[in-house]
């Protein structure tokens, strides 16, 4: 396990650095002697509330939700045995969020509307795998094509379900279709979801490498393919739904992370994981700091940062993958 | 000699044949079980079913004196290996890595691969005439080396039987050889082999028996010696044959197509 050492080793502390520079930047900036103050107990009452209140659980929410759609990313992209598999792109983040708006909607509380969320990203997932497949193997363009209609035939609804709803509430509603951290202010229930899925995922990590060379090769080596698939498929559907209830739909991290990861540390998933969650929730907090500073005092919404970067990183690597 | 393999009136499934004959055949370790056939006779669906990774049409197969439905799938990876004829490598690898897939049926599925896993593996390169390259990425590989890496996953997986989806393609003239060579040696040392292979000649001079897929479902098998006639084998390629000997080998050659089949 010495690469999954090395890895941590790097990833860990930069983790803490991202989160560091999450709180201390913002429209008051903080200094980091005045961060430390804070950190042990002393400082400013107006900082400490601004730290501790505020930016703290904005930043934890924004790190547990890179690593929840990393993931994702990363469990996708084995099930499907290509690069471009993404909970947005593939339209999980849709799914889930058309089932949390019916059960906002429909007047139902927070545990129902993340189970709504749960039901339309897996609703998502299984209708983009059933259509893609067919008979016979995944072809890239088959599958792209198929999650793109299905990701747009989401948008339309959740389109609709804004139009009817009442327009004072519009604003904090639209985070839906493009993603924003400005109303995730409790990080402990993605955290939980996100340890326990990479722990859980982890020891099956051998298994999953070898799903990776195709369903026939892996059976061939003694893996009981349906089994492990559909538990990729619940556990990316879970990811995605959670990621979706915390901060809406927010593209591309689930491509650019582990894409990036797999070039640096290579393709065992043992170490990918680990490493994809914590470089995803890395990129999260950072791009969330830059889309709260840009334009400051006003905030962008976290989704035009990750779609300004993976816009581009798909477009590569469509362009370089093999018909 | 201990039966590797059993079937009991197994029937293949290709969509829109008849049933054919049946297939009841034991291979046993120590042997080399050729198929012959045609181009569509089923030689690649046959090795599916016997690897459980088709459902037979009727019929069953069975491993260690047990039909396949009843074992797991790592089980039957202990007692059955396969080489496809297409390798998909969607993600980089390394060879070593490839080569060390063969040991996951033989571990936990939490535990990690061990110094005893990495010597097996790499003894299997070494056998493949691959241990120079374990460190090269998979995609760089030509076919035939690729064709190689894959008999080392099944040398470290080391089933009891060997199923090998012509396992010569993409090979030059040695590595054939080279390959087959191995195989025989293989068998000797208590595994068995069914290998679909193309060229009759080196069916001939390789394997113990053979087994004749016809386009239509219709087989029959048995010692190879017997089963090399030539009107039976002009019979299943539908394409007239010369035989004779090299060296004391028994050759069979095509001969030139009769004129109105020239126009097909």
């Amino acid at each position: 396990m010495s690469g999954l050492r090395r890895v941590l080793a790097v990833l860990l502390p930069l983790s803490l650095l991202a989160l560091a520079a999450g709180v201390a930047i913002g429209s008051v900036s903080i200094s980091p002697l005045e961060l430390w103050a804070v950190v042990r107990g002393q400082g400013d009452a107006l900082h400490r509330i601004l730290l501790l209140d505020l930016r703290l659980p904005r930043a934890l929410s924004a790190f547990a939700v890179g690593g929840l759609l990393a993931v994702a990313g990363a469990l996708m992209q084995i099930l499907l045995r290509n690069p471009l598999a993404d909970p947005y792109v593939l339209g999980l983040s849709g799914g889930a969020s058309v089932g949390a708006l019916t059960a906002m909607l429909a007047g139902l509380g927070a545990v129902m509307i993340g189970g709504a969320a749960f039901a339309g990203a897996l609703a998502s997932t299984l209708i983009v795998f059933g259509i893609a497949h067919g008979a016979g193997s995944w072809s890239p363009v088959r599958l792209l094509l198929t999650g793109v209609v299905v990701a747009a035939g989401w948008g339309a609804l959740v389109s609709f379900m804004l139009a009817v709803s009442p327009s004072s509430e519009l604003p904090g509603m639209l985070f839906w279709l493009m993603g924003d951290m400005a109303h995730a202010r409790n990080p402990a229930v993605p955290m939980a979801i996100l340890l326990v899925v990479v722990l859980a995922a982890v020891p099956f990590g051998r298994t999953l490498n070898i799903l990776a060379r195709g369903p026939q090769q892996a059976a061939a080596l003694g893996v009981a393919v349906r089994r492990i698939e559909w538990l990729l498929h619940l556990a990316a559907a879970l990811l995605a739904a959670t990621a979706v209830t915390v901060a809406g739909s927010i593209g591309f991290v689930g491509l650019i992370v582990p894409h990036l990861l797999r070039l640096i540390i290579g393709n065992d998933q043992r170490v990918l994981l680990p490493a994809s969650a914590l470089a995803g929730g890395i990129l999260l907090v950072l791009a969330d700091t830059l889309a709260r500073t840009l334009i400051a005092p006003e905030q962008l919404p976290v989704g035009v940062i990750t779609a300004l970067l993976g816009v581009p990183a798909f477009l590569y690597l469509l362009h370089r993958s093999p018909a | 000699m201990t039966a590797a393999l059993v079937t009991r009136d197994l029937v293949i499934d290709i969509p829109g044949r008849d049933d054919g004959r049946a297939l009841s055949l034991t291979v046993h370790t120590g042997e080399r079980w050729g198929i012959l056939g045609p181009n569509g006779a089923g030689k690649t669906t046959l090795l599916l079913t016997l690897a459980g990774l088709r459902k037979p049409r009727s019929g069953v197969v069975e491993v260690q004196g047990r039909p396949l439905h009843a074992l797991s799938r790592a089980a039957i990876a202990r007692g059955i290996g396969v080489v496809f004829q297409q390798h998909h490598d969607g993600f980089p690898s390394t060879v070593m890595e490839t080569a060390l897939m063969g040991r996951h049926p033989h571990l936990h599925a939490w535990a990690m691969e061990g110094p005893k896993d990495h010597a097996l593996a790499a003894a299997a390169l070494a056998r493949v005439d691959l241990a120079h390259l374990r460190d090269r990425a998979v995609q760089t590989l030509s076919g035939g080396e690729r064709q190689r890496l894959a008999f080392a996953t099944l040398l470290t997986q080391s089933p009891t039987l060997f199923l090998l989806d012509e396992p010569t393609s993409h090979l030059d003239l040695h590595h054939q050889i080279a390959l087959l060579e191995l195989v025989t040696d293989e068998t000797r040392r208590g595994h068995g082999a069914v290998l679909a292979l193309h060229d009759i000649n080196l069916a001939a001079r390789y394997c113990t028996h053979l087994l004749l897929l016809y386009p239509q479902g219709d087989a029959c098998w048995g010692q190879a010696a017997d089963m090399l006639s030539v009107p039976a084998l002009e019979r299943l390629y539908d394409q007239p044959l010369a035989s004779g000997s090299v060296d004391g080998l028994r050759v069979f050659l095509p001969k030139a197509a009769s004129p109105h089949r020239q126009l097909e």
